[in-house]
């Protein structure tokens, strides 16, 4: 069992990537043995109408998913009726998480608005996913350069809301160890691999972190699924950590909700 | 579990970072084992530590001799580059000499002292190639700006012009890999390292369409990066499985066959 916390549908604006169908994304997804995918959108990125986007990526994951793909919603506080959107996520749509990408948005974490936002999320019960970056900030587009969303205020916010539950996605390169262990410690924030580097890497984060908050992630289809499978066998994890990372701890984080 | 290709795999980018330990026989001996995790056969490393952007003579001696030892008791799976800084030609000609006409090292690594564009250069690429090493310069297209001495793969085609002749490495890609690629692409001496960035998919398949599976070689950069995300973009490439033994192992060893048949070195 393998449930995979970010995923994309849509179309990365920059460049056509294989598997961006959802048919083929489902395909690669089950033939690599994911048994579930936290699907998110690219278009939650740019586009202005999420209300759209939303109920797309629902249609996707019913149409294609036969069961494999859970429907993230695409959340911006910038913009006008966000908090209807997160109402539709919730009532129409019947989703448990959302995804944020503050950097893209254009607000730092220590607007208001973001810590309103939490404070409806935990009313809501939504698990929270922040995407610290979605590129590596040196090939970006010339004429879109977007720095990494600093983490600075997330401790503090997260205190204020002792049932947040909030979901690092992107975020292993660029998140020093000192602010990745302040976070863990918190026990509100939980983090995935994708962007996990160096040899050994999940073997040695969890030197600094608890197993029970390192969820799989493989940003597919922008990065290669392989990337986060390969992971998992190059660090030496044992049955138990392995399954928490694989399954157990995204299974429990959706099950609280 | 992934199934991991039946092919030889030899990793072009490996540094002695990433992993404890206060020598390098110490912190090779545990990369190894991450090797083995990921069916990794053979490694090419270079550069010491600390390191060093701009190295001064004795620090890029210092750094070669690091390597030479750690390759003491990896002979049959090892192999190294000597790393020079091209400020000083005279000087990186003399460790060419030193480590690879009368050494164990195979190839070299040209960083970021110095932009391979500049025909100062030239001596350096002309006595490697007399002896057949392999040549591997460091290549970045950073949007926010590269280092003023930092070259581009556009400087490397330059590099490549002047010598036809000689095959030369394209490390990163030029980390922009989609002009990277093309900016290096109608020079055929040229083959491209894929290690040391982002496994954003679609990378090596726009290689093996543009360039041929054959100008295409794995490498990793660890420790800094992981075996694990570097060899996913060869193991998850929609490519046919011939070319990703090519690129996994069968291009660097036949790029390296000539030097370590000169050598008499067992591969």
């Amino acid at each position: 069992m393998i449930t995979d916390v970010n995923v994309n549908l849509s179309r990365w604006p920059f460049r056509r990537l294989p598997h961006d169908d959802p048919a083929q994304l489902v395909r690669k997804l089950r033939t690599s043995g994911i048994t579930s995918a936290w699907a998110g959108s690219f278009d939650g990125v740019l586009h202005k109408d999420l209300a759209s986007v939303n109920r797309r990526t629902v249609k996707d994951c019913e149409t294609f998913g036969d069961g494999l793909l859970i429907p993230v919603g695409s959340i911006n506080p910038m913009l006008p009726a966000w908090k209807d959107d997160m109402r539709r996520c919730r009532e129409d749509h019947g989703m448990k998480i959302i995804r944020l990408h503050p950097n893209y948005h254009g607000y730092k974490l220590d607007n208001p608005i973001f810590g309103e936002l939490l404070g409806l999320a935990v009313e809501q019960n939504f698990i929270v996913q922040i995407a610290l970056k979605m590129e590596d900030e040196r090939v970006h587009h010339p004429l879109m350069q977007v720095e990494m969303v600093d983490t600075t205020p997330l401790k503090e916010l997260v205190e204020q809301h002792p049932n947040s539950k909030i979901l690092i996605i992107n975020g292993m390169k660029g998140l020093q160890k000192n602010r990745l262990i302040e976070l863990a410690k918190t026990g509100n924030v939980s983090f995935e691999i994708s962007m996990l580097e160096a040899v050994g890497g999940v073997e040695n984060v969890l030197k600094l972190i608890p197993v029970e908050i390192l969820l799989f992630g493989s940003y597919f289809p922008f990065f290669y699924l392989e990337s986060a499978l390969l992971k998992m066998q190059e660090s030496e994890l044992g049955n138990f950590r392995s399954n928490a990372i694989f399954s157990g701890n995204a299974k429990r984080l959706l099950a609280e909700n | 579990m992934i199934r991991i290709p039946n092919a030889e795999i030899w990793d072009l980018h490996c540094h002695f970072s990433g992993v404890e330990g206060k020598t390098v026989d110490e912190r090779i001996a545990q990369l190894m084992v991450y090797a083995d995790r990921m069916n990794v056969d053979r490694l090419v490393f270079f550069m010491g530590w600390p390191w060093s952007t701009n190295p001064d003579p004795d620090e890029f001696r210092r750094q070669n001799d690091q390597v030479i030892q750690a390759l003491t008791h990896w002979q049959d799976r090892a192999f190294g580059f000597a790393y020079l800084n091209p400020m000083y030609v005279e000087e990186s000609l003399a460790e060419i000499d030193r480590c690879i006409a009368n050494g164990p090292l195979v190839g070299i690594k040209l960083w970021v002292s110095r932009r391979c564009r500049d025909e100062e250069v030239d001596e350096i690429i002309n006595k490697t190639a007399e002896l057949k090493g392999v040549i591997y310069q460091h290549t970045w297209l950073k949007v926010s700006g590269n280092r003023e001495t930092e070259s581009t793969p556009e400087d490397l085609a330059k590099l490549a012009s002047r010598h036809p002749g000689v095959p030369l490495i394209c490390g990163h890609t030029g980390g922009d890999w989609e002009r990277g690629i093309r900016a290096i692409q109608n020079h055929p001496n040229v083959s491209i390292g894929i290690g040391g960035s982002d496994p954003t998919a679609g990378f090596v398949e726009m290689a093996v369409r543009e360039l041929g599976a054959e100008r295409i070689l794995y490498g990793s950069d660890i420790g800094g990066r992981s075996f694990s995300s570097q060899l996913a973009k060869v193991f998850g490439a929609e490519i046919p499985e011939a070319a990703k033994h090519l690129i996994l192992g069968q291009n660097l060893k036949t790029m390296m066959t000539p030097i370590l048949k000169s050598k008499g070195i067992q591969f």
